[in-house]
């Protein structure tokens, strides 16, 4: 190798004066930048190694550190930023695509920061959570058109079957593999804890999770990995994967490093042979290929489980899901371009696919347009980040959400976009039995099922606000949303008036 | 009665414990004032061979050995918990001898020094579970 082009992105800030030498960030620290100079008796740091997961600046006891970005710069170019430097650099010495793991970090617009909320006052009362009944409960799965009573005028239940949550939001799809076995016990353990559902992304489902089934959706993506009878029993639910929001058009690739014990067990795929997600299914190429998969996976659960379509957010998202709400599924998931990936190429996740917030606006609209809306529910992901996000969501048309980057955020992700390097050190997304244990579920479960009941007692508070009393009166009101600084065509899709109309 | 625990599955050999042990005993309210420049003498110890690691400190028996042993009861049990009264204790260190866990060692300003479950310093309850970042240490009934 010549020179290295590339300066360290961050630098560790270490406080000599606070430093007891207990080399807690040493030992744990897996992309070993700290050191003890023995001679010196000082502990030392490689900066180029850091990748800012704030594990050592955590665990340090005397709050002797602290991650700063490097002010090094480059000549300041509008154009040529530094991080397209850095690129080139690195492209330049690997010849590799570059890779890159959670959402888009660019600076795209957040459309749910340009919406309002409203509020009641005096001619409409709201109305305080705390003292009367407030519903979150959702049904998801397709409703029946009519209501049929049968000879004696009795209600006759021609409900299909569906899924039940205390509140709309359920953990995404995130595989046995890309996330550890603790991670995943943990959203397991928090989805039967805070009544809802979590999913197994396309990794198999693990033998010990067997026991979660009620609140499990199992996914049947491209590679079909982990798939058999069981499995598809197992669940609650049953999720066909067609394309994820990081990566719209691009498959998955495990590489066979990691099929390594359970995980090839769980995957059903020999140890150490790499898990090849293709880009499409080479069984679907139409809209009547997806309902062949569709209805030979109810055939094959009897009827029993609802079977979700899970595509990203594209250009024409709208027709995309009108096609499936004819497929006989009886959910659709559309992933924005901001959700999150275990890793993904960088151009791929940075420059494919349109907001959540559009594609959501879109699909709802076109769906009712067509008279077809309640054929399927329309789950929504791709940074779903707060309660406020859930609630502009579910005004915007959405029956419920997904959180994948929340819920591990919860579980003590820094987002430090390194999983790729399956070195996580906050022992989320690795397989290094060392960085595992690290997340206790005991603790982690904990984490999330908090997390959903501060959203669930925050969506009640804005719900209140807003004089609504349940979930259902707040879905597709959009008269509830304002957009501030939005242009006349974003207001159109998003189908809301701007703030003072 | 209330005892530690440790779980050696939990454990990640970061040893903070035997940091927030030796904090605590200093009954200094700064970390940094207490133990900065020094080597540490904690009550609580990881012991650690290849991938398994776990925390060690007075497991409080029911009949304690060291107690039995103790030539001039400076050693006793009250409501559990085994004590060191440093008056009586002239330091034989035949207690250090019975400990089956090695948890008794020569103290930096006493003579002995042993876990006594942070009821003798300023802080009351133990100090190495409260700081522990996984849960490998509790404090509980069983």
């Amino acid at each position: 190798m010549g020179i290295n082009l590339l300066y360290p992105e961050y630098e560790v800030a270490r406080n000599m004066d606070r430093c007891i030498n207990c080399r807690v960030c040493e030992r744990q620290c897996a992309n070993e930048v700290h050191s003890y100079d023995k001679e010196k008796k000082i502990m030392c740091s490689d900066d180029s190694k850091c990748v800012n997961c704030h594990r050592c600046v955590a665990l340090c006891p005397t709050r002797a550190l602290k991650i700063v970005k490097t002010d090094h710069t480059f000549k300041e170019n509008a154009n040529w930023r530094g991080s397209i430097i850095n690129e080139i650099y690195k492209q330049a010495e690997s010849g590799a695509v570059l890779l890159s793991s959670m959402g888009n970090p660019n600076a795209y617009p957040v459309y749910f920061d340009k919406i309002l909320l409203n509020a009641s006052q005096v001619t409409n009362p709201s109305i305080d959570p705390l003292r009367e009944p407030m519903e979150t409960k959702v049904f998801l799965g397709s409703k029946p058109n009519s209501i049929q009573r049968d000879k004696d005028g009795k209600l006759v239940n021609n409900l299909s079957c569906g899924i039940e949550l205390s509140v709309p939001i359920m953990f995404s799809a995130m595989s046995y593999g890309s996330i550890s076995y603790n991670a995943h016990e943990s959203l397991a353990r928090a989805a039967r804890e805070a009544g809802i559902l979590y999913n197994t992304g396309e990794g198999g489902l693990h033998k010990d999770f067997y026991q979660y089934g009620s609140n499990t959706i199992v996914q049947v993506a491209s590679g079909r990995f982990g798939v058999y009878k069981d499995y598809l029993e197992a669940g609650a639910a049953i999720e066909i994967k067609m394309g994820q929001g990081a990566k719209p058009g691009i498959g998955g690739h495990l590489p066979g490093t990691k099929i390594v014990g359970d995980i090839s067990k769980t995957r059903m795929v020999p140890e150490g042979s790499d898990a090849i997600s293709p880009a499409p299914h080479h069984d679907i190429y139409s809209i009547e290929d997806l309902r062949q998969l569709v209805y030979s996976l109810k055939e094959s659960t009897n009827y029993t489980k609802p079977v979700i379509v899970k595509i990203a957010a594209v250009h024409n998202v709208a027709a995309i899901a009108s096609g499936i709400a004819r497929s006989g599924a009886d959910i659709i998931s559309i992933d924005g371009f901001r959700g999150g990936t275990g890793a993904a190429p960088t151009r791929i996740r940075d420059n494919v696919g349109i907001p959540i917030e559009l594609a959501l606006a879109s699909v709802d609209q076109r769906l009712r347009e067509e008279g077809i809306r309640d054929n399927v529910s329309v789950v929504v992901g791709g940074s779903i980040r707060n309660s406020s996000d859930i609630v502009k969501a579910i005004a915007l048309g959405a029956d419920c959400v997904y959180i994948g980057t929340a819920a591990l955020i919860a579980l003590g992700c820094h987002l430090c976009r390194s999983c790729h390097t399956g070195k996580c050190n906050w022992g989320i997304a690795t397989q290094e039995p060392e960085l595992v244990k690290r997340l206790n579920p005991d603790m982690g479960y904990k984490r999330l099922v908090n997390l959903v009941s501060a959203w669930k007692h925050e969506i009640k508070e804005m719900m209140g606000g807003m004089g609504i009393n349940s979930i259902e009166s707040l879905r597709g009101n959009r008269l509830m949303l304002r957009g501030v600084g939005l242009n006349e065509k974003e207001l159109q899709i998003l189908g809301i008036k701007h703030a003072g109309e | 009665m209330k005892r530690v625990y440790v779980n050696e599955k939990w454990c990640l050999a970061c040893h903070l414990c035997e940091y927030y042990c030796a904090f605590a005993n200093s009954n200094e309210k700064d970390m940094v004032k207490a133990l900065k420049d020094i080597v540490i003498n904690p009550r609580i110890r990881v012991e650690q061979k290849d991938n398994i690691s776990f925390a060690v400190s007075c497991r409080h028996c029911e009949e304690p050995l060291c107690v039995k042993g103790c030539i001039t009861g400076a050693l006793s049990i009250k409501d559990g918990v085994i004590s060191v009264d440093q008056n009586k204790c002239v330091g034989c260190f035949t207690c250090i001898l019975c400990c089956p866990y090695g948890a008794i060692s020569p103290g930096d300003e006493s003579v002995i020094q042993k876990c006594e479950l942070c009821t003798n310093n300023i802080h009351g309850s133990p100090q190495c579970v409260k700081g522990c970042p996984n849960n490998a240490i509790v404090f509980e009934e069983r």
